[in-house]
């Protein structure tokens, strides 16, 4: 397929001598939105780090832009500035300021004008009304503050696709819908291809094109989103999403 | 009347000797110091790396260090290897390499234990945003590591400031050589004379390092604080 991001084909992966990936396959399109769901402990987090060379596997291809990629660290490093992802826990690095926290990436990876990545820095925390916060230290912010700016620091790389794992799993109730906004404008304005780990059903209801359904390492369900959460294929799926509430 | 026993440090030159002899101790520890950190410190990141050989070899020159006594290590290095090597150094030396492969041995722990204290989450966002592995322990690891280590590293520095009173056992002209040479040349005419040397020495000493521990136990108290306050 001529726009297609990413393949993965017959992954599997272990701890050890722990079996958590079984025969993963999918892809995605440019500009496709996928909720990976599924219950705790299912693989999801395993999986998408996968995707960005955080785990290796042991078999399996993954190929980013028809690109078949060859796991190294060089790859891997390169492969990042275009597959930006962010984590349940907010991470960023307290001995620098928000400012630097953002600009880490582009000036230093990707060795790009300072200037001008301040001038777009101040835009997009101007989208994340952060903008006052730009010299704040993170221990300043509260964690949807935080998380919100870890996913502009992700989006400064301009990358090409973006994981989520779980990012509004530690974040107080009223924290939550800011940063669910923030991926819901990235899904419809700039149309970014994204893989979405969450628990949050109407969330994933809403921004879905497709739901990858895990379940013990396994995809059980590959399917469009509003079919899977009106009628899912297999019983595991049913009761997942009894046992969401949904 | 009896001399009093305070008079024997301002008798002929024997104060500037005193303080030359410090200064003489102080430049020992200060350059031992410096490279022995800056070597330590290469040492330590070293140690964090996945090379099983690297790390058992780095983990010997630490233990090495840190069981053989330092007075054993000054003789070693001043009266044995010289002989087999046919190498011949000064006193000072001897005394600036031995402290500083000292210092680098600790401080090499003292690092690898910051940085592993490190949460995994800061490497793994590090690398998240493409940064290469220097980039990583340039920009995030090594800053975060340091500000863990600091009231460690000092409190090394003033252990190596104190340790270096035992130079006079390698001939150094340091401040408890040169106190010790004045007690003995003004026995007659000061018989307290020892009491004011040594208490000198003390208040030098303690000038040097009192202010060192007393910031090093500052700094842990702020972290910890804050490390609470989070
Ligand atoms: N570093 C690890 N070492 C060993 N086992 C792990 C490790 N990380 C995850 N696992 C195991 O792999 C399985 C999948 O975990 P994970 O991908 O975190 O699931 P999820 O994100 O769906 O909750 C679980 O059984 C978990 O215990
Ligand atoms: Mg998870």
């Amino acid at each position: 397929m001529a726009n297609e991001v990413l393949k993965v084909e017959h992954l599997e992966k272990y701890y050890q001598k722990k079996h958590v990936l079984h025969d993963i396959n999918f892809s995605i399109s440019k500009g496709e939105v996928i909720t990976l769901l599924g219950p705790s402990g299912s693989g999801k987090s395993t999986l998408i780090r996968c995707l960005n060379g955080l785990e290796d596997f042991r078999n399996g291809e993954i190929t980013f832009e028809n690109k078949k990629v060859v796991p190294s660290e060089k790859n891997w490093q390169q492969l990042r500035q275009k597959i930006g992802m962010v984590f349940q826990s907010y991470d960023l690095f307290p001995n620098l300021t928000v400012l630097d926290n953002i600009m880490l990436g582009p000036t230093k990876v990707q060795k790009r004008n300072v200037d001008e990545v301040k001038k777009e820095v101040d835009e997009l925390l101007k989208k994340v009304d952060l903008l006052d916060y730009k010299d704040a230290y993170p221990r300043q912010l509260s964690g949807g503050q935080k998380q919100r700016i870890a996913i502009v620091r992700a989006l400064a790389l301009h990358p090409e696709f973006m994981l989520f794992d779980e990012v509004t799993a530690s974040l107080d109730p009223e924290m939550v819908r800011g940063v669910l906004n923030i991926i819901q404008d990235l899904a419809d304005q700039d149309d970014m291809t994204m893989i979405i780990v969450t628990h949050e059903m109407n969330f994933a209801q809403q921004i879905a094109d497709r739901v990858l359904f895990l379940k013990d390492g396994s995809i059980l369900e590959d399917t469009p989103g509003k079919k899977f959460f009106k009628d899912p294929t297999t019983d595991q799926a049913k009761e997942f999403l009894q046992s969401m509430d949904f | 009347m009896a001399h009093s026993g305070i008079n024997v440090l301002f008798e002929g030159t024997n104060f500037t000797r005193l303080l030359l002899g410090m200064w003489t101790t102080f430049k020992i520890a200060a350059i031992a110091i410096v490279i022995g950190l800056i070597i330590g410190i290469i040492l330590g990141i070293l140690r964090t790396f996945h090379n099983k050989l690297l790390r058992f070899v780095l983990r010997i020159y630490l233990e090495f260090f840190r069981i053989v006594p330092t007075v054993v290590l000054l003789f070693l290095f001043y009266y044995i290897l010289p002989r087999q090597l046919n190498l011949h150094m000064p006193g000072t030396q001897v005394a600036m390499l031995v402290f500083a492969l000292w210092v680098a041995a600790e401080m090499s722990d003292i690092v690898r234990g910051a940085l592993i204290s490190v949460p995994i989450h800061q490497r793994e966002s590090g690398l998240a945003i493409g940064l290469t592995r220097y980039q990583l322990y340039r920009y995030v690891l090594v800053p975060q590591a340091v500000s863990l280590e600091l009231p460690a590293t000092i409190n090394l520095i003033t252990r190596v400031i104190k340790t270096t009173s035992l130079l006079m056992l390698i001939s150094v002209m340091d401040v408890v050589n040169i106190g010790q040479q004045i007690v003995e040349a003004n026995n007659q005419k000061y018989p307290t004379g020892v009491f004011w040397i040594y208490g000198l020495i003390f208040l030098l000493y303690f000038l040097i390092d009192y202010p060192l521990s007393w910031w090093a136990g500052r700094l842990e108290k702020k972290r910890l604080e804050q490390a609470n306050g989070e």
